[in-house]
């Protein structure tokens, strides 16, 4: 089926405004029946603020919304939900404790028992088994969600709003956390959904996806309408320019450096995979890709060697010598920084300043017999701004106010305003915006430069064949080879991945 | 500093309504005396500000004035030791019974409520067992006259718990708002995972709250005891931890975790008392009194958490600067 003519869904001349700063200026979007619209743009550039606006979550302060035809205002999410709109959050909200059917259902459970209320679970389970279906999702509606996959929620929440009779779904970054071949169930997902009438709102930084999903991409940049593309219009080099106005630029791999191994695991074992010895090294001035599936023990391993999670055995050495780290500060004292996966979870303290934050790791430089002098901070913070280039109105705004790419660069700052001799980044870029990553994939190539040990964990294939020097691949716990340069392919690292040998 | 303001204000009213109200409010011996109480109270509030601004609690503070006020009269009276190793004694159980809290949470991983629940009936427990279930009396306080004039005493006409309190609020509000450690407490309140990330010792700091906790406790129970002169092990600081508590609550702490200021703790403790004082010097009937409290709790509570929904949709709806 494809998309018809006349569009269920018009948003027109939306203005909003927040605190001052304009979210969003006289943006337009039309979606049609069965259309898979891809919203693409930098952090900051308006998605999310567009998408609570059709969402009922937040009230524009100019424009109209017509939904088939009918001009109409969005009061709150029940509202969206009962005119067809679901949102699909990039942080999933199933709830953990009940089943698949509990979560399909929830709040709309079939009851009995008069004013007892009480939960009809035969009907509740036989009402789930066609929505399951229909998503090809092989779970019965009895499992505890959580026993499932990060993919699975996903897909239980896609049930749920087609259990709500949702018209327009919107997925909010949808894939960040999926596998490659989880991604791809879902873009079939997405494909068959569209087929029966389903229209998709799908945001997204990953453009290879959205070459294979979408119908029609609709570009914002700085709370605009940037451009839109067609079918055949859907270009990777076309959408960057769109969203940033220029072309990405990927620093390129230096290659004939001597590989010193500066940084060497010997026999690690962690927690996680406790029967896998690993072994590797890191070189000073190379950036080491660290590729594997979701769960192959890659953060754990990170985790363990940075003194965050105990470890089983094996020895780290530095420079030949054997270090001892039992805590994160006998990594840090080395200069052995981790930059977490989950910036907000693990890598910032939201309610602090960027100052508080950046000076956090290494506060004793910035106290004399334990009293913090301020100006000291404010003027390191200050210096990791301008040099990381973070968009904040000072050093004393709060991170927890900061786009995700700024917020990732407050975090980097942290560590580089010390002196990082290895540094393992978990999925540095993930739900960051194009022109946010080049600076910091420029950014790590210019600390592998100035001699640092870059360990750069990612799920992103393109990001790992076009930044990496060298790329290792982990498969449940060990690894399975180490591809140089010359070797390196898409294939070469999913075949590693997915525990083929080299 | 600005968020003690909205505090500061219901404060300043409650005491010019009361002595509006009745002049007696501002007599010097009614002022000493709250002064006092106020001393007392908010020396081990602030104890439990630091643990709560951690994203704990500490239940047992007034189980622990039962236990340690028993202590102090058997060591002073009955064994008649010299007065300064008692009182060494005491801070240093104290502590250590803190301690103990925070060990017990950071390395077993049991959730402070629990592990200072089953302080608070051990320690009432301890007390009752210990003074054989009779009131300890203090007397006319031979051989430690010292220590129950400094415990009693003024400096300059200045109660001395409300002069230690500002000495150690001050202390205090240089820890938590211009050192290290109170950035650390901070930290690990909002996210303990992210201070962790960032090398910060998140047990060690954890426990130390608690030893906090536990060390201005025995400060405040040596003045609890000679304030009463006399420790009666059943009911002796019975529930005088929900003062602490609310004080803290009172004076901006999140029972998240993460968030308190001194000066806030230090008038929220004031305020507790200045309401008791108004309920006695009102002629309310003093069976009314928790009930009072209760309200005026309530209402600062309240309107604290509508006064910022006000402010965030206003910042949300703010046209252009």
């Amino acid at each position: 089926m494809t998309p018809q003519d006349d569009p269920i869904l018009v948003m027109h001349g939306i203005d909003k405004r927040f605190s001052g700063v304009q979210a969003l200026k006289s943006v337009d979007l039309a979606v049609h029946r069965g259309e898979v619209l891809a919203l693409i743009g930098e952090n900051g550039a308006g998605k999310s603020t567009l998408m609570n606006v059709l969402g009922g979550v937040i009230q524009p302060d100019a424009g109209r919304i017509e939904i088939d035809g009918r001009e109409t205002t969005v009061g709150d999410v029940r509202h969206a939900m009962a005119l067809g709109i679901a949102f699909i959050h990039q942080e999933l909200h199933s709830l953990d404790n009940l089943d698949v059917a509990g979560n399909v259902f929830l709040g709309r459970e079939p009851r009995y028992g008069g004013p007892l209320q009480l939960i009809d679970r035969c009907r509740l389970h036989a009402a789930t088994v066609p929505y399951l279906g229909r998503l090809g999702l092989e779970v019965a509606p009895e499992t505890p969600v959580a026993s499932l996959s990060l993919a699975q929620r996903q897909q239980i929440e896609i049930a749920r709003a087609l259990a709500l009779r949702a018209r327009i779904i919107i997925m909010d970054e949808p894939t960040s956390s999926l596998t490659p071949a989880e991604t791809h169930r879902l873009l079939d997902v997405i494909n068959d959904l569209q087929a029966t009438g389903v229209s998709v709102i799908y945001i997204s930084h990953r453009l290879s996806e959205v070459e294979i999903v979408a119908h029609r991409v609709e570009v914002l940049r700085d709370g605009r309408n940037a451009g839109t593309l067609r079918r055949d219009e859907i270009r990777h080099q076309a959408m960057i320019r769109l969203m940033v106005g220029r072309d990405l630029s990927i620093p390129s791999q230096v290659q004939a450096r001597a590989a010193d191994e500066f940084l060497q695991i010997k026999d690690f074992r962690t927690e996680a995979y406790p029967d896998a010895a690993v072994s590797f090294s890191a070189s000073r001035g190379q950036i080491l890709g660290f590729a594997g599936l979701v769960g192959a023990g890659r953060s754990e391993l990170a985790r363990a060697i940075c003194g965050m999670d105990a470890r089983r055995a094996g020895g780290i050495y530095l420079a030949g010598r054997p270090v001892r780290i039992t805590c994160a500060r006998d990594a840090i004292d080395q200069g052995i920084y981790l930059v977490p996966e989950d910036r907000r979870k693990s890598g910032l303290i939201g309610p602090m300043t960027i100052r508080e934050n950046v000076t956090l790791s290494d506060l004793g430089r910035y106290a004399r017999l334990g009293w913090i002098r301020r100006a000291a901070e404010t003027q390191a913070a200050t210096q990791q701004c301008q040099a990381m280039n973070v968009a904040a109105p000072s050093v004393e705004a709060r991170v927890s106010n900061l786009s995700g790419g700024n917020q990732q660069k407050v975090v980097l700052g942290k560590w580089l305003s010390m002196r990082p001799k290895v540094m393992f980044l978990d999925e540095p870029t993930r739900g960051i915006d194009v022109g946010a990553k080049a600076e910091i994939y420029h950014l790590m190539r210019r600390l592998a430069d100035r001699g640092v040990a870059i360990v750069m964990i990612s799920s992103d294939m393109e990001e790992l064949l076009a930044v990496s020097d060298r790329i290792m691949v982990m498969h449940e716990g060990r690894i399975t080879g180490t591809l140089e340069q010359e070797a390196f392919s898409e294939e070469a690292v999913m075949h590693l991945a997915v525990g083929g040998t080299p | 500093m600005k968020k003690d303001l909205g505090i500061l204000l219901i404060f300043v009213v409650l005491c010019t309504v009361l002595a509006l109200l009745n002049p007696r409010f501002l007599s010097a011996t009614n002022l000493q005396n709250t002064a006092r109480l106020v001393g007392m109270f908010g020396i081990f509030s602030m104890g439990i500000g630091f643990v709560i601004i951690t994203g704990g609690i500490d239940l047992s503070s007034g189980s622990l004035f039962s236990l340690l006020g028993v202590l102090l009269a058997i060591g002073l009276v009955d064994h008649q030791l010299p007065w300064l190793l008692v009182v060494v004694g005491v801070l240093v159980l104290g502590g250590l019974l803190g301690l103990f809290h925070g060990l017990v949470i950071t390395r077993l991983g049991i959730q402070p409520f629990i592990v200072t629940l089953c302080g608070l009936l051990w320690y009432r427990g301890m007390a009752n067992f210990l003074a054989d279930d009779s009131t300890k009396g203090f007397g006319n306080a031979e051989g430690f006259e010292t220590l129950a004039h400094l415990a009693t005493g003024n400096v300059l006409g200045v109660p001395v718990p409300f002069a230690l309190l500002i000495v150690i609020g001050v202390v205090a509000w240089v820890v938590l708002h211009r050192c290290v450690y109170g950035r650390y407490l901070l930290a690990v309140g909002q996210n303990e995972e992210a201070a962790r990330f960032s090398g910060v010792n998140t047990k060690r700091v954890v426990a130390s709250a608690y030893v906090i906790s536990g060390s201005l406790g025995a400060v405040s129970a040596i003045f609890f005891a000679f304030y009463a002169n006399a420790v009666q092990p059943s009911s002796h600081g019975s529930f005088y931890e929900l003062f602490g508590i609310a004080a803290a609550v009172l004076g901006g702490c999140s029972l998240r975790g993460g968030e308190g200021s001194v000066l806030g703790i230090l008038i929220g403790a004031a305020l507790l008392q200045v309401l008791k004082n108004l309920v006695n010097l009102l002629g309310i009937r003093s069976s009314l009194d928790f009930a009072v409290m209760g309200t005026v709790i309530f209402i600062g509570v309240v309107t604290d958490e509508l006064l910022k929904r006000r402010k965030r949709t206003r910042l949300l709806r703010a046209p252009g600067a």
